[in-house]
């Protein structure tokens, strides 16, 4: 099962931190090994936040030494950065094991990012000027509660409650997944992807780095590989819908747009809900009912259907 | 008729059969037949209770109805619904039901009897195994609309998803907008009645049971071929639609009448190992 929820204001930035805890919240029964949310902030000028971990979750509490390995990989990190010519604007350390750092840098995102991966254990989670991607073994009211969510203000927001099928319960196998190396999109989703592994040898011939084998991080790749061919992200969408085998609903976000997918046997369940000011999307109306007070009209897209919204 | 004749020659109509093969014919002097032995109530026609739903979770939403019905009121309305899963399920008893709002998932599943009202929109596997009674929806409705229904009229006002009356055995389902793919999927009594548009692989696989269409179809599925309106049909649509406030905008003449073409058929009362001696 999982569940996936997303939301946009299309006006005033909102409580979106808030909103997507509530939506995931709904869905817990759908999902409940880890949660995922990415949240698109107010973006700071000539400024990016980078979200990275250097240790799993069940890390901590594995061998003797655990505590200082963290240490020394965050302190190799903090290295990398200076000898990049990276400005850390600000640190924060919302676990032991992940943190959020504000970087000022002119240099290769790209190369950053994979000078700074290339220390064990380490991933970036997200890279982007609004993007903030957060995931970690819990429910919504955990993660959120946790990483300090609950007040959270931007335009928009995607999120997933994880049930675990065909991969492990971890972080790096939790949703949301960048889609790296491009800063500020990201994709959850819901179904299973049949030629996987097909696609995957394919993009990783191409230079993709994959950081699991869930299915799911294949799509956030897929729609990275069709931009770095300059292919705009609805024609990306629809040309998932002929290449993805599988069943699959997903819902992906940049930095001024929302889109959702659903393959053509429309196996895997998506709620809309549109207005004025307003876009909400989930795999249950109940979610999309705990942000509204007031009655609403809601309808089912169908079958090979991709829609895209712009903030 | 040599086959027939031949498994009646092979005792397979006479001797004790068990497990899968056993079957219960319905007789009508058997008083049994009409009244459930459990979980029915005996209620009041005008006897009418209303509740407020928001801050009940979806077991005492349920368990609600069900003091009500005990309590022998024959109209319950329930008001904030909100969406919640698999509220208005196995009430096999006459009841008057409106819902002021939405309702989730597996909604009004496994009933026989009473007639419900849904001011707003209906999630998945709505209506599922429904026996008799009549349901009405004012706005949309998710995938698996009405699925398996034995009996009973179904009606969606609105839009509904995919695989509308998957395995339907019985029934009439009525959606007055479109409906997705794989409606009718693996049909085998009953009859729907689309007005707007039909998705993909309208009727696929389909045993028995006729579909009517009013708007464009898409593609029929496997073994689905298109019919020929009766006078019949077509008056029989006009009278179920104008029960439920709806015409079909063309005339009911006018809708397409699709139906299984039997050439995958082999539906009958023989085990695939009776087939063989038979055969």
């Amino acid at each position: 099962m999982c569940g996936i929820a997303g939301i946009i204001h299309r006006g005033n930035p909102g409580n979106i931190g808030g909103e997507i805890t509530s939506m995931l919240r709904s869905l817990k029964h759908r999902g409940p090994d880890s949660t995922g949310l990415a949240v698109y902030g107010i973006p700071g000028e000539n400024q990016y936040v980078m979200r990275f971990k250097v240790a799993e979750q069940e890390d901590i509490s594995k061998g003797f030494d655990i505590h200082q390995q963290i240490k020394d990989k965050r302190e190799k990190v903090n290295s990398r950065l200076k000898e990049l010519g990276v400005e850390i604007l600000s640190e924060d350390e919302a676990t032991e094991y992940a943190f959020r750092y504000t970087i000022r840098y002119d240099g290769d995102l790209h190369h950053m990012a994979d000078y700074i991966e290339d220390i064990d254990g380490t991933e970036i989670m997200s890279l982007g000027q609004a993007l903030e991607l957060i995931k970690d073994l819990g429910d919504a009211d955990v993660v959120s509660t946790q990483y300090g969510l609950g007040n959270f203000v931007g335009s928009h927001a995607i999120g997933h409650s994880r049930m675990a099928t065909e991969s492990d319960v971890d972080i790096r196998s939790a949703h949301p997944y960048w889609a790296y190396p491009f800063n500020d999109v990201a994709v959850v989703h819901n179904g299973q992807l049949t030629n996987y592994w097909n696609w995957r040898r394919d993009l990783e011939h191409r230079g993709h780095r994959f950081m699991s084998n869930c299915d799911s991080e294949l799509i956030a790749v897929y729609l990275a590989d069709k931009m770095n061919q300059n292919i705009g992200l609805e024609k990306a969408m629809h040309d998932s819908l002929d290449e993805l085998d599988g069943v699959f609903t997903y819902v992906v976000a940049t930095s001024d747009k929302l889109g959702m997918a659903k393959d053509f046997m429309a196996a895997k369940p998506m709620v809309l809900y549109e207005s004025d000011d307003f876009v909400a999307l989930a795999s249950e109306e109940v979610a999309i009912r705990s942000i509204f007070p007031h009655e609403i009209d809601t309808f089912d897209p169908y079958e090979g259907e991709v829609r895209v919204w712009q903030l | 008729m040599a086959a027939l004749e031949k498994s009646f020659d092979s005792g397979l109509h006479s001797e004790q059969l068990s497990g899968r093969t056993q079957q219960t014919f319905f007789s009508a002097a058997e008083e049994e037949n009409f009244v459930y032995p459990y979980n029915a109530f005996k209620v009041e026609r005008d006897k009418k209770a209303e509740f407020d739903a928001q801050d009940l979770d979806s077991n005492a939403i349920n368990l609600k109805i069900r003091t009500l019905m005990n309590e022998g009121h024959g109209h319950i309305v329930v008001k904030n619904p909100r969406a919640k899963h698999s509220i208005g399920v196995g009430i096999l008893n006459r009841l008057t039901l409106d819902f002021e709002g939405s309702l989730g998932y597996f909604g009004c599943g496994l009933i026989d009897g009473p007639n419900i009202h849904i001011s707003g929109r209906v999630g998945w596997s709505f209506a599922e195994n429904m026996m008799a009674g009549t349901i009405v929806v004012e706005k949309n409705a998710g995938s698996t609309f009405g699925a398996a229904i034995r009996g009973g009229d179904l009606v969606c006002k609105g839009d509904v998803g995919s695989r509308t009356g998957i395995d339907m055995k019985g029934g009439t389902i009525i959606v007055g907008g479109r409906t997705g793919t794989l409606t009718g999927f693996m049909m085998q009594r009953g009859r729907m009645i689309i007005l707007g548009d039909a998705g993909p692989n309208l009727g696929d696989s389909m045993y028995d049971g006729t579909i009517f269409v009013g708007g464009k179809i898409d593609s029929l599925g496997v073994d689905a071929v298109k019919g020929e309106m009766t006078d019949l049909e077509g008056r029989w649509i006009e009278r179920k639609l104008a029960l439920y406030g709806l015409e079909a905008p063309k005339g009911a003449a006018k809708l397409q009448k699709i139906v299984a073409g039997k050439q995958l058929w082999n539906y009958d009362n023989l085990e695939p190992t009776e087939k063989k001696i038979v055969l």
